[in-house]
C-alpha cells in the first residue's frame, strides 16, 4: 500500500488543497479581465431598443425643463419691453410655452420612470437568473470550496447595489450628463464668453470626479467584502443555532460578530467620508464659478455689453447645472458599490463548471425489456486533486445491470469519491466512466439525472410542503405516486401524522421532522426518482434498527433489477447486496459476494464479527 | 413556496419609525446638529437671489464697479459658506450613522442568538439575513437623507415661500396654489406605496431563502438534476418581485410627474403676472429675477418630497420587519426567582476550577461530591408541547418520570419520531418543559440561570455543525483549557486525525474552512461534548455516522469518560445502548420501559423489535 504512506489523512469529502493563498480564502475570485464590462453589455444588449426609448424620453423631458430659463431671458428682455409697446403677443407666447414645457416635462417623467423601471427591473431579472443558475450548474466541488454564505451574498446584497445603482444611479448620471449638455450649449448660445467660464469649470469638476472615482472605490471593495463576511458568520450561526445555544457561544459570538461588523461600520464611514470630501470639493467650484460668472456679469450689463434677462437665465442655469452635482456623488456611490459588486458576480460567472455539458451529447440505448438498470463500468479510471494527492490509484471496475454493490471500508478509503464518480459529481482524472457503454461525459445533464440518483447522506429538506419534497425525485409525479413510494418506504404512517398531511408544510406549525424522517423522505424521493443506478451514500445512519430494515426491505424491492452502489457503514445494508466491495487507502482491496466474503479472512470478515458481535 | 409571518396590524410610518429613537438617541446631538447646519445652508441658498437682486437694482443699474465686486465677492463668501457647511453635515453624521447601522445590527444578532429554538424552526434564515442586510441598509439611508431632508426642505420651503411674499404677496400667493394638490397626492402615495413597498421586501426575503436553500441543498439537487426545477421556482418569485417593483414604480412616476408639472405651472404663471408688473413699472426687475431664482431654487426641495417619502415608506417597512424579529420574546430566564442561583453558581465553581487537575484528581473529586448533594437527572413528571402547536394537541411528551442515578449513564431507545431528541433538547433547556420539572442533583433546572445550566451540561447533536474555527477552538468550546484537554478529548472521540490535517488543530473548519466528512464533524462534535469534562452529558446518536471499526474504538474510550458522569444516550443501535448501564423505552410520547438491555430484551416486545429489527408480532408469539 504505497498510498498508505503518500496520501494523508484526508476524508473523501475534502476536496481541497490546504493552502494557504487559495483565491477561495480572500473571497476573491479571478476575474479575468474585461469579464465586468462584457458581463454588463451581455446584460443590455437585448433591451437596447427599450434604452434607447428611454434615453430619448429622458431627451425630451430634460429639453421640456430645461427650457424655463430661456422663458424667462425672453419675458424680462423681449416680452416686458414688448407688453410696454402694448404688444401682448410676446407674453402670450411665453404663457403657453411655460405651459406646454410643464406639463411635457410631468408627462415625459412618468413615462420615464415607468420605462426606466421596466428595463432595470429586467436586467435584475436576468442578472438574477443568470447567478442562480450559474450557481447551480458549478459543480459540486465548487460549492465544496466557495461558501454557502458567500455564494448568498452575491445574489443579495450585490444584486442589491446593482439595483440601486439601476434605480437610482444610472437616471441620475444620464440627468445629469444630458442637463450638463444642454446648459452647456445653451450658455454658450447665450452668451459665449460666459458659457465659456462655466464650461471651463469641468476641468476642476473632472478631476474631483476621478480622485473620488479612485479613492472611493478602494473603499467599496473593502466594505463588499466585509459585508459578506458579517453575513457568513449571520448564515452560519442562525443555521447551527443548537450547539451555539448548548455551548454558551452566545457572548463569544457576539464579540466574533461584532469585529467584524465593526469593520464594515469603518469602511461604511470612510465611504460615507470620502462622499463629504467630495461633496465641498464640487460645492466649491460650483459657487465659486456661479461668483466669477456673476462678477463679469454684472460688469457687462452696467456697461451694456450684455442684457440682464441673459445675466438671470445664465445664473438660473448655473444653479441647475451644479444642483445635480451632489447627487452626481451620490451615482458615483452606487457606482463604485455596484462596480465592486459587479466584479465578484462575473468572477463567479466566469467560473467553469468542471463537469461541463457535452458539446456532442449521446444518447442512452433503451432500457432492456423487464430490466430497469444499466451496465457501469470503472474503465481505467484514476482520480487525483488538481493539486495533487491521488485519491483513487488507477482501477478498472464492471458493474453488470441488476446487481447491488455494497462498498465498506474505513473512513478516507475512497468510497464517496468512487460514488462521486458515478454521480458525476466528479470527473475522472483519467479514464472513463461508462454507463452502458456510452461515457457519462458525453450524456446531458438531464439523461444522466434521469439514470443516475444519489442520495446523500445529508437529509436537507427544502420549504415547501411534504410532498413538493418528496417530489423532487420527479416533479411530474402525481399524488398518488408520491404517496405510493411514500407508503412502500415506510414514511406513510408518519407523514399521515402530520396536521396537514403530504401537506404540511415543513418550516411551519407542527412541521418538525426528525432526522430519521427525513432521511425517510429522502429515501422516498429516489424511489420516485425511478432511475436505472441508483448510489446510496451512508444514507441509513439516523434510522433505527427498524426504520433502516423498512428500508432495506423497500430498497430490496426496488432495487431489483436497478444497478446499486450502497456505501455501507453498517453492515445490515451489507446483507441486501449481492456483491462487496473492500476499500482500502483508494483500492478493491476485496471483492465477491458477502457469503464468500465472510468465509474468507480478510477486512470483511472482521469488520462482520465485530458487527456481530454488536448486535450480541 | 417560503411565506413570511404575516406582520402585525398596521400603524403609521412615523409611529413605526419613532421605535428607532432608542438606536438615534446616542446620536442624536449630532444628527440634530447636523439638521441644522443643514436647514443653515439651505437658508443661505436662499439668501444667493436676494444678493443678485440687491446687485441687479443697485450696482448694475448705476453702473457703479465696486459695489459688483461688493455683490460678487459677497456671493462667493455665501457660496463657500455653503459647501462647508454641507460637507462638515455630512463629515459630522458619516461615523454615527454607520454606528446606528451596525449597532443595529449587532442588536439582532444578539437577540436573535437568545431567541427560542422554536423560533428559528418556524422562521427561514433567509428573511432573517435579509433583516440584517437590506433592511438595515435602508434604514442607515433613511436616517442619512429623508430623516434630515424632509425637515431640511420643509424648512426651506416655508423660508422661500416667506420671502416670495414678502418680494411680492400676489406672485407669492400663485406659486402656493399647487401645494394643496401636491400635498394631497403625496397622502394617497404614501398609503399604497407603504403596501407595495413591504411586499416588495417580504419577497426579497423570499427569495432569499429561495438561493440559500437551493446553496444548502446542492448535493440534492444535483443528485436528482433538479436544479431546472429549482430555477423555475427562483424564476417565478423573481418574477413576482419583478411585478411589486413595476408597481413601485407607477405609484412614484405618478408622483413624480404631478410634483415637476404642478409647480412648474405656478412658476409659469408667476413670470407671466410678474413680466406684466414689471412693465407696468409696479415690480421692479430685480425683484422679478429675485422672485424666480428663489423659486427656482425651490424646485429641488420640492421635486425631491416624492422620492424622500418613497425611502421613508421604504424605512418604515424595514422598521417594521426589523422589530417583528426584536419583539420576539427572548428566552425566559430563570423561572421562580434567581435566590437560589448564587448558591448553586457557588457550589459549581470548585468543581470547574478541578477541570485543569489529572485524570485521578478529577475522578477522586467526583466521587467526594457526588454523595452530598448529588442525586443526578430527574425528570418529574415531565411533558411538552411545542409553544406553537394547539393547546389541545396531543403532546409530545407526556408525563415523563425518569431518574438517572449520579454517575449512570441512561440510553434512550425510541422508534423514529419518538420524540427522542425532543426530550434531550429539554435538558439543555432549547425547549422548555410544559408541564412537570427537570432536575439536576436536585436543583430545578428552570431555576438555575442558562449559562450555569449549560455549563454544567454538555451535549453532542445528531447533526454535528462545526463553526468557522479552527479545530481546537471547536473542540474547547466544550469548556476545558489547552492542550491536555484538547488532547484528552480527540482521543476519547478517536479525532486524532485532527493533528494530521495540514495545520494540525489549528486547521481551519467549518462554513470558512476545511470541509470534513460527517463521521469527522461527528466525532469533533463528540470531544467537543467530553473536552470539560462535565458533570451530564446528553449524547444524541452520537455514533451514527461512524463506521463499525472506529465506532468500536470510541465506545471502549467512551466507557471509561461515562463510568463517572451521569449520562443520557439517544440510541438507535445495540452497540451503542451497550455504553449505558440502564436503557428507557420511549414510545408515544411515554416512558413504557426502563432496565438493563438484556432485561428489557427478554421483557419489552417493542424494544426487542427495535433493537433486532424482527418483527414486534414475531416476538409477542415467541414470548
Amino acid at each position: 500500500m504505497t498510498a498508505a504512506t503518500t496520501a494523508p489523512v484526508r476524508d473523501e469529502d475534502d476536496d481541497r488543497a490546504p493552502a494557504s493563498g487559495d483565491p477561495f480564502d480572500q473571497d476573491r475570485l479571478p476575474t479575468p479581465p474585461g469579464a465586468t464590462g462584457t458581463l454588463l453589455r451581455s446584460l443590455l444588449a437585448p433591451m437596447r431598443g427599450r434604452v434607447a426609448v428611454t434615453a430619448l424620453l429622458l431627451l425630451l423631458q430634460q429639453a421640456a425643463v430645461q427650457a424655463g430659463p430661456l422663458l424667462v431671458a425672453y419675458a424680462i428682455d423681449r416680452a416686458v419691453p414688448a407688453f410696454r409697446g402694448d404688444d401682448n403677443g410676446p407674453l402670450i407666447a411665453v404663457a403657453v410655452g411655460y405651459l406646454l414645457c410643464a406639463t411635457a416635462a410631468g408627462a415625459l417623467q412618468y413615462a420615464f420612470v415607468n420605462a426606466s423601471a421596466r428595463v432595470s427591473q429586467d436586467v435584475l431579472l436576468d442578472l438574477r437568473g443568470r447567478i442562480f443558475r450559474h450557481a447551480q450548474e458549478l459543480s459540486v466541488d465548487f460549492h465544496e470550496r466557495y461558501t454557502s454564505g458567500r455564494l448568498i451574498s452575491r445574489s443579495t446584497t450585490d444584486v442589491e447595489s446593482l439595483r440601486e445603482l439601476l434605480e437610482e444611479g444610472l437616471q441620475e448620471l444620464v440627468m445629469v450628463v444630458l442637463s450638463a449638455v444642454y446648459i452647456s450649449v445653451l450658455l454658450l448660445w447665450l452668451d459665449l464668453g460666459l458659457g465659456a467660464v462655466a464650461v471651463a469649470s469641468f476641468v476642476p469638476l473632472y478631476l474631483l470626479v476621478r480622485s473620488y472615482r479612485r479613492r472611493a472605490g478602494r473603499v467599496y471593495r473593502k466594505r463588499s467584502t466585509a459585508i459578506a463576511t458579517v453575513i457568513v458568520k449571520f448564515v452560519e450561526t442562525m443555521n447551527g443555532i443548537r450547539p451555539v445555544r448548548a455551548f454558551r457561544r452566545e457572548a463569544a459570538n457576539d464579540a466574533d460578530f461584532a469585529v467584524l461588523n465593526r469593520r464594515h461600520e469603518r469602511t461604511n464611514g470612510d465611504a460615507l467620508l470620502e462622499m463629504a470630501r467630495y461633496v465641498v470639493g464640487s460645492r466649491i467650484t460650483a459657487n465659486t464659478t456661479v461668483a466669477l460668472i456673476v462678477l463679469w456679469g454684472a460688469h457687462r450689463v452696467a456697461d451694456g455689453s450684455l442684457e440682464l434677462g441673459v445675466l438671470a437665465a445664465a445664473v438660473l442655469y448655473l444653479r441647475r447645472l451644479y444642483d445635480p452635482i451632489d447627487r452626481l456623488g451620490m451615482f458615483l456611490n452606487s457606482y463604485q458599490s455596484a462596480a465592486a459588486s459587479l466584479e465578484k458576480i462575473a468572477g463567479l460567472l466566469a467560473q467553469t463548471p468542471s463537469v461541463p455539458e457535452p458539446p456532442a451529447p449521446r444518447e442512452l440505448p433503451g432500457r432492456r425489456a423487464g430490466l430497469p438498470g444499466r451496465d457501469v463500468v470503472f474503465d481505467d479510471v484514476r482520480f487525483a486533486y488538481r493539486t495533487g494527492g491521488e485519491v483513487l490509484p488507477r482501477f478498472g471496475l464492471t458493474l453488470p445491470a441488476g446487481q447491488t454493490v455494497a462498498v465498506v471500508g474505513s473512513t478516507g478509503a475512497g468510497k464517496s469519491t468512487l460514488a462521486k464518480l458515478l454521480a458525476r459529481f466528479y470527473d475522472p482524472s483519467d479514464g472513463r466512466v461508462l454507463l452502458d457503454g456510452v461515457d457519462l461525459r458525453d450524456l446531458t445533464g438531464r439523461d444522466l439525472r434521469r439514470e443516475v440518483v444519489m442520495v446523500t447522506q445529508e437529509a436537507f429538506l427544502f420549504s415547501g410542503t411534504v410532498a413538493e419534497n418528496i417530489a423532487i425525485g420527479r416533479p411530474d409525479a402525481t399524488r398518488e405516486e408520491i404517496e405510493q413510494a411514500a407508503k412502500e418506504i415506510g414514511a406513510h404512517d408518519f407523514i399521515a401524522a402530520l396536521p396537514d398531511g403530504y401537506d404540511t408544510d415543513v418550516r411551519k406549525r407542527g412541521g418538525r421532522i426528525s432526522a430519521g424522517q427525513r432521511q425517510l423522505v429522502a429515501f422516498a424521493r429516489a424511489l420516485l426518482a425511478d432511475p436505472a443506478v441508483l448510489i446510496l451514500d451512508e444514507a441509513t445512519s439516523s434510522l433505527d434498527i427498524p426504520g433502516e430494515r423498512a428500508v432495506q426491505r423497500a430498497m430490496a424491492t426496488v432495487l431489483k433489477g436497478r444497478t446499486a452502489v450502497v456505501i455501507a457503514h453498517r453492515l445490515s445494508t451489507v446483507e441486501i447486496a449481492d456483491r462487496v466491495l473492500v476499500m482500502e487507502h483508494g483500492r478493491i482491496v476485496e471483492d465477491g459476494s458477502p457469503a464468500e466474503l465472510i468465509d474468507r479472512t480478510g477486512r470483511f470478515a472482521d469488520l462482520h464479527r465485530a458487527w456481530r458481535d454488536s448486535l450480541a | 413556496m417560503p411565506t413570511t409571518p404575516s406582520p402585525p396590524e398596521s400603524r403609521s410610518a412615523v409611529r413605526t419609525l419613532l421605535r428607532l429613537w432608542p438606536y438615534v438617541r446616542p446620536v442624536r446631538a449630532r444628527l440634530f446638529t447636523a439638521a441644522l447646519i443643514a436647514i443653515l445652508a439651505s437658508c443661505i441658498g436662499l439668501v444667493i437671489p436676494l444678493v443678485l437682486k440687491w446687485m441687479v437694482d443697485g450696482p448694475i443699474a448705476d453702473r457703479d464697479p465696486a459695489g459688483v465686486w461688493l455683490g460678487a465677492l459677497y456671493l462667493l463668501l455665501l457660496g463657500l459658506a455653503e459647501a462647508l457647511l454641507f460637507g462638515f453635515r455630512r463629515w459630522l453624521v458619516a461615523r454615527p450613522l454607520s454606528h446606528v447601522e451596525a449597532e443595529m445590527r449587532a442588536d439582532l444578532y444578539r437577540h436573535l442568538q437568545r431567541l427560542p429554538v422554536a423560533f428559528h424552526d418556524r422562521w427561514p434564515s433567509g428573511q432573517l439575513l435579509s433583516r440584517a442586510t437590506t433592511d438595515l441598509m435602508l434604514l442607515r439611508m433613511f436616517l442619512a437623507f429623508p430623516l434630515t431632508f424632509l425637515l431640511v426642505n420643509g424648512v426651506t420651503i416655508l423660508v422661500g415661500v416667506i420671502i416670495m411674499l414678502v418680494q411680492d404677496w400676489t406672485l407669492g400667493l400663485v406659486i402656493l396654489v399647487p401645494a394643496v394638490p401636491v400635498l394631497i397626492t403625496c397622502v394617497v402615495f404614501e398609503k399604497r406605496y407603504s403596501g407595495a413597498a413591504r411586499r416588495a421586501q417580504d419577497q426579497v426575503g423570499d427569495l432569499t431563502t429561495v438561493v440559500e436553500e437551493s446553496v444548502l441543498g446542492i448535493r440534492i439537487i444535483k443528485g436528482f438534476g433538479r436544479h431546472r426545477s429549482q430555477a423555475q421556482a427562483f424564476r417565478e418569485l423573481s418574477g413576482r418581485l419583478r411585478g411589486t417593483e413595476l408597481h413601485k414604480a407607477r405609484l412614484l412616476a405618478t408622483i413624480l410627474g404631478v410634483i415637476v408639472t404642478l409647480p412648474e405651472l405656478a412658476i409659469g404663471a408667476a413670470l407671466v403676472l410678474g413680466a406684466v408688473q414689471v412693465a407696468d413699472g409696479s415690480l421692479s426687475a430685480g425683484t422679478l429675477v429675485a422672485f424666480l431664482s428663489t423659486a427656482l431654487a425651490l424646485r429641488w426641495p420640492v421635486d425631491s418630497i416624492g422620492f424622500l417619502l418613497a425611502m421613508s415608506q421604504e424605512a418604515a417597512t424595514a422598521t417594521e420587519r426589523y422589530f417583528e424579529v426584536m419583539d420576539a420574546a427572548p428566552e425566559s430566564g430563570v423561572r421562580g426567582g434567581t435566590s437560589r442561583g448564587p448558591a448553586l453558581r457557588g457550589a459549581a465553581a470548585p468543581t470547574r476550577a478541578a477541570h485543569g487537575g489529572t485524570s485521578q484528581a478529577h475522578q477522586a473529586l467526583g466521587e467526594a461530591r457526588m454523595p452530598a448533594v448529588a442525586s443526578g437527572l430527574r425528570f418529574e413528571n415531565v411533558s411538552f408541547r411545542y409553544p406553537d402547536a394547539p393547546s389541545d394537541s396531543l403532546p409530545v411528551l407526556h408525563r415523563i418520570d425518569l431518574h438517572i442515578r449520579p454517575g449512570e449513564s441512561l440510553a434512550l431507545v425510541g422508534a423514529t419520531g419518538s420524540g427522542k431528541t425532543t426530550l434531550t433538547a429539554l435538558v439543555p433547556r432549547l425547549h422548555e418543559v410544559t408541564e412537570g420539572r427537570i432536575t439536576l442533583n436536585g436543583a430545578d433546572i428552570a431555576e438555575m440561570s442558562r449559562e450555569e445550566l449549560r455549563s454544567r451540561v454538555a451535549v453532542a447533536f445528531e447533526e454535528p455543525t462545526l463553526f468557522s474555527a479552527s479545530v481546537g477552538e471547536n473542540v474547547l468550546m466544550g469548556g476545558g483549557t489547552g492542550e491536555e484537554d484538547l488532547g484528552r478529548a480527540l482521543a476519547v472521540a478517536q479525532a486524532d486525525f485532527a493533528h494530521a490535517l495540514p495545520q494540525g488543530v489549528d486547521t481551519q473548519v467549518g462554513e470558512q474552512g476545511l470541509s470534513l466528512s460527517g463521521g469527522q464533524r461527528q466525532r469533533l462534535a463528540l470531544a467537543r461534548a467530553v473536552v470539560g469534562r462535565p458533570d451530564f452529558l446528553v449524547l444524541d446518536d452520537p455514533l451514527s455516522a461512524l463506521d463499525v471499526h472506529t465506532e468500536a474504538a470510541v465506545e471502549a474510550a467512551l466507557r471509561r469518560v461515562l463510568a463517572d458522569t451521569t449520562a443520557l444516550i439517544v440510541a438507535h443501535r445495540p452497540s451503542t445502548v451497550l455504553l449505558a448501564d440502564r436503557v428507557a423505552l420511549l414510545s408515544g410520547g411515554r416512558i413504557t420501559a426502563v432496565g438493563t438491555h438484556h432485561e428489557l430484551l427478554r421483557t419489552s416486545p417493542e424494544y426487542a423489535h427495535l433493537m433486532s429489527g424482527a418483527p414486534a408480532g414475531e416476538q409477542e408469539d415467541q414470548r
